[in-house]
């Protein structure tokens, strides 16, 4: 996986390469049932709530943690060129799709190739500026997608 | 004890806070006339962020300077470690999920 922070441009980019031909691939990261499956980390597990995918529509999705703790995120599409990319605008919000306006939205543009029956995907995140990338981090950690909370005391301990 | 540091950076007052102190230490004098609010509103929340150690005070005669702890940009490339771990979790999921459906259906 290639992962890079582009400070100068308030942008995250990743890309990652995946062994299974685009039509797959781009189901994956565009049906609901499929998503639910892998786009939250274990514990945690993604329930969409509803799911239109077509420019303009929207995904709202929570992400449910072991004690059934819920959070909740949008994502609005822009933009889809079936098999080849799509870009949505992303939030948090409550369980209506109210968002929450403590948090900057970034623009995600999703882009699908395939080469020799495998699929990359480059996921680019565009932020306004850059203490908006520091914050959405900070909030990635805090959800404890990766990391019990206890982790974090002994961090800050250091 | 410490302040979440998380609910400290949460607060848009607060992230303005960081963002004038980490150009220049000030006192709390001088950063109240950055912001409408009232100046005990703004000593509120300093005290957050002195809480979670994102900011640092030195006594300077009768006045107190508040400085940006560089100890958090340290965290900071934590933070960044566990952000890419997110993502190579989502994707080895992810993985695993095409290799069910190679296995399940043909549709290419």
């Amino acid at each position: 996986m290639n992962f890079s922070v582009d400070k100068e441009n308030n942008r995250i980019n990743v890309e990652r390469e995946f062994a299974a031909p685009v039509g797959k691939v781009w189901a994956a990261w565009t049906q609901q049932e499929l998503l639910d499956q892998w786009w939250a980390p274990r514990p945690w597990k993604a329930r969409t709530k509803s799911m239109d995918f077509r420019e303009g529509g929207t995904w709202l999705y929570a992400m449910v943690g072991p004690e059934g703790e819920e959070h909740w995120s949008k994502a609005d599409y822009l933009s889809i060129d079936a098999k080849k990319s799509f870009s949505a605008i992303d939030a948090f919000c409550d369980a209506d799709g109210e968002i929450n306006k403590d948090f900057a939205r970034s623009t995600w543009t999703n882009t699908f190739t395939e080469a020799n029956g495998s699929t990359t995907v480059s996921v680019v995140i565009q932020y306004d500026k850059y203490e908006d990338i520091e914050q959405i981090m900070q909030m990635g950690f805090k959800e404890g997608f990766t990391m019990a909370l206890g982790n974090l005391d002994e961090l800050l301990e250091k | 004890m410490k302040g979440d540091i998380f609910q400290a950076i949460a607060d848009p007052t607060r992230r303005a806070i960081l963002v004038l102190i980490a150009a220049q230490s000030m006192t709390p004098n001088a950063l109240a006339e950055h912001f409408d609010t009232s100046r005990q509103a703004v000593s509120k929340h300093i005290q957050v962020l002195v809480d979670c150690e994102l900011l640092t005070q030195n006594k300077v005669g009768r006045e107190i300077h508040y400085y940006f702890n560089p100890v958090k940009m340290k965290e900071f490339d934590h933070w960044l470690t566990q952000f890419k771990k997110h993502w190579e979790d989502r994707f080895n999921q992810l993985d695993q999920l095409l290799i069910n459906l190679n296995s399940n259906s043909d549709e290419n």
